[in-house]
């Protein structure tokens, strides 16, 4: 016990300062100060749906619980229900195999939510677009509320989405 | 193309006979997938004897829709069977296993890579997925999926248990199948290259390297010394990653957050150097047809030998408090055992085969730069429990750092590309590269004016899933997550 004391010790802390909200993100979001997403204030949970991505940003979405992000301490947390959450972080171009479950999970959450769309192929299809088998674009099928691009996005530009969707 | 490997033409009694003679002799299947582009039509299996790939390259004649399944002599051979039949409506002949795997009836067509896509009378048939069943008194069932309660791809698994205890698991996969076999149809080699690194973005360089090699191959061009040096540093620094990832989620499975904290650190440091260093976290597309994109600075050999040598430390010092974790090791052992007998006869590779006692590491095996250089010294352990697989993963991840030193130290000077030449339409190649998860393959026929006519990317996670569905049984339902992550395998690698 005492040599994991001591790493714990030895690592000190490692936590960044938050990212602010970023303008070009709040510039192409739908209507947040609208919606006055603000009343989530500093307790948002957030469901997370693989919307049939390469999983190359499900690995950054991990790391959004590094000690570097301490998500936790900025009011984000990951649940594991849909009914839980306020927020649904979507990934992937939505293969049409997946596109019935991502309805289902945007229905089971309990109003006001807004969802977040993570990754180039979740804007549009990205590199999968034009396949048989793809949606194309998470908004093509749930409204979308804040786009996070990147392939993948990093833990800092996620984090910067989820900031901008709550505060912007 | 590389001088083990080699593409058989043969007829169906060829390709029969070629499966025969394989499992005769101890081989293993290593892919099975079919094709269709202007000027072909047919289905290939590849399979890894003695060092070296023979490919099995079926042409069917139009009248033909059916090919002779070899299931019986593979069992792997199965999903990947069932795979091209709902691709490309050519029926395995032989394979009692009737029902879909990829379509799941949401595409509005049937069979949409064959000639002539069928419009799909009916839509969503997933529901109706008959699992096998198990009845007996207390039997109940745990349907789990697609949508997981954690952040991972989705699948679909039902559990037949009795009180805690599974009798059985069933993998329901496909969820996210994106079509990409399509997609490289016709796709400029550039786009080609750019999917095949989103085959599975954990396996991005893997994937990406595999496509190189057989374009490459299917070219006929070697590329400079320079760039397989540099594609074999970022291979190691994938499975760095990925094994410092999966070694720390393992811990957290376990009720150990500690394990998470401390190599989720270690991980995003590795990804913060390769944005430093290569310009992209996770490496994606930098491997490329002809090379490299990126070479490394002289500085950057530095960095690298200096943080690799503290990384190493610091590991050296977590696989200790693992070791010695009264806790962690009771969860860790004994625990989603997986046979030797049964991995052989899967034919597993890879990290989950390494686990098994199955020997094979194709960076030891195979004769390429810069691997023939560095005497990779391949882990085995043979409880094929959870523990020999976190054992496999630590032992891996020291030997990683011990090859990126040594390439550090041994790689030669001079150019990271080499001219592409455009090439003659219906060439084909195949590339085989040991990814951090075990082996990946890929198959190109090259088409007109720097386009591809179809390709193939081919995930270990294949023939790793079916063998995941044997580690469960007997352990508790709560030790599922311990024993899938130590199993780690791609959905969307499988699914493409």
């Amino acid at each position: 016990m005492h040599h994991i004391l001591y790493r714990i010790l030895k690592t000190g802390i490692l936590t960044e300062p938050a990212p602010s909200p970023s303008d070009t993100l709040l510039a192409q979001a739908e209507n947040l100060s609208a919606l006055s997403y603000r009343r989530f204030g500093h307790s948002l949970s957030i469901r997370h749906l693989d919307a049939g991505s390469c999983n190359g940003c499900e690995l950054e979405i991990h790391l959004l619980n590094s000690p570097y992000s301490m998500l936790e301490a900025l009011g984000f947390r990951f649940v594991a229900s849909p009914r839980h959450a306020d927020l649904l972080m979507v990934t992937g171009p939505v293969s049409l195999h997946m596109k019935e479950a991502l309805l289902a999970t945007w229905e089971a959450m309990p109003h006001p939510k807004l969802v977040v769309a993570v990754g180039d192929c979740s804007l549009d299809g990205g590199v999968f677009a034009g396949s048989y088998a793809v949606a194309g674009g998470v908004d093509s099928v749930v409204p979308v509320r804040v786009r996070v691009p990147g392939c993948p996005p990093d833990p800092r530009a996620l984090l910067q989405g989820l900031i901008t969707a709550v505060e912007g | 193309m590389n001088k083990d490997i080699s593409i058989q033409h043969v007829d169906e009694a060829g390709y029969v006979g070629l499966a025969e003679s394989i499992s005769g002799c101890g081989g293993r299947l290593v892919a099975l997938w079919g094709a269709r582009t202007y000027g072909f039509k047919g289905v290939f299996s590849a399979y890894c004897h003695e060092n070296s790939l023979l490919v099995a390259r079926l042409s069917l004649p139009d009248s033909r829709s059916t090919f002779p399944s070899v299931s019986a002599l593979f069992p792997s051979a199965v999903r990947m069977e069932r795979a091209v039949r709902d691709l490309f409506g050519l029926d395995p002949e032989g394979l009692s296993d009737r029902r879909p795997w990829l379509d799941h009836g949401d595409w509005g067509t049937r069979a949409p890579l064959s000639e002539s896509p069928r419009i799909a009378t009916f839509s969503g048939d997933d529901g109706d997925y008959p699992f096998v069943w198990v009845s007996g008194e207390g039997v109940h069932e745990i349907p789990v999926g697609p949508v997981h309660a954690g952040i991972i791809e989705p699948g679909h698994f039902r559990f037949q248990v009795v009180g805690e205890k599974v009798l059985r698991m069933e993998e329901r996969l496909g969820f996210t199948h994106k079509g990409i076999d399509g997609l490289y149809r016709g796709a400029s080699r550039a786009k080609a290259a750019r999917l095949s690194g989103r085959v599975s973005g954990d396996s991005t360089v893997g994937h990406a390297l595999a496509f190189a090699q057989a374009i490459e191959g299917a070219l006929e061009i070697e590329t400079p010394p320079r760039s397989k040096w540099l594609r074999g540093l970022f291979l190691e620094r994938e499975r760095i990653a990925n094994h410092l990832g999966d070694l720390g989620a393992l811990a957290n499975d376990a009720g150990l957050s500690f394990g998470l904290v401390q190599f989720s650190r270690l991980k995003e440091d590795l990804f913060r150097q390769n944005r430093d260093l290569f310009g992209h976290r996770l490496l994606m597309d930098l491997v490329v047809p002809g090379g490299v994109a990126r070479d490394l600075e002289p500085a950057g050999r530095d960095t690298l030998i200096r943080s690799g040598i503290a990384l190493e430390e610091t590991v050296r010092i977590l696989e200790t408090l693992y070791e010695e974790h009264g806790g962690l090791q009771d969860r860790f052992m004994g625990t989603g055992v997986l046979s030797p007998e049964i991995a052989g006869r899967l034919g597993l590779t890879g990290v989950v085969g390494r686990a098994s006692g199955q020997r094979g590491d194709l960076r030891a095996d195979l004769n390429r730069p810069p691997y023939n250089d560095l005497a990779v010294m391949p882990a085995l352990e043979t409880s094929g429990d959870v523990r020999a697989r976190v054992v496999v993963r630590f032992f891996e991840l020291l030997e990683c750092l011990r090859l990126e030193r040594l390439i550090m130290e041994r790689m030669p000077d001079g150019p990271i590309q080499c001219p592409v030449p455009e090439g003659v339409p219906g060439s084909e190649g195949v590339g085989w590269v040991e990814g951090w998860r075990g082996e990946i393959l890929s198959w190109v026929r090259l088409g007109r004016s720097g386009t591809l006519e179809g390709g193939h990317s081919h995930d270990p996670s294949w023939i790793l899933w079916p063998a995941l569905e044997l580690a469960v049984p007997g352990n508790l339902v709560a030790d599922f997550p311990l024993i899938n992550k130590s199993f780690n395998l791609s959905y969307s690698g499988h699914d493409v």
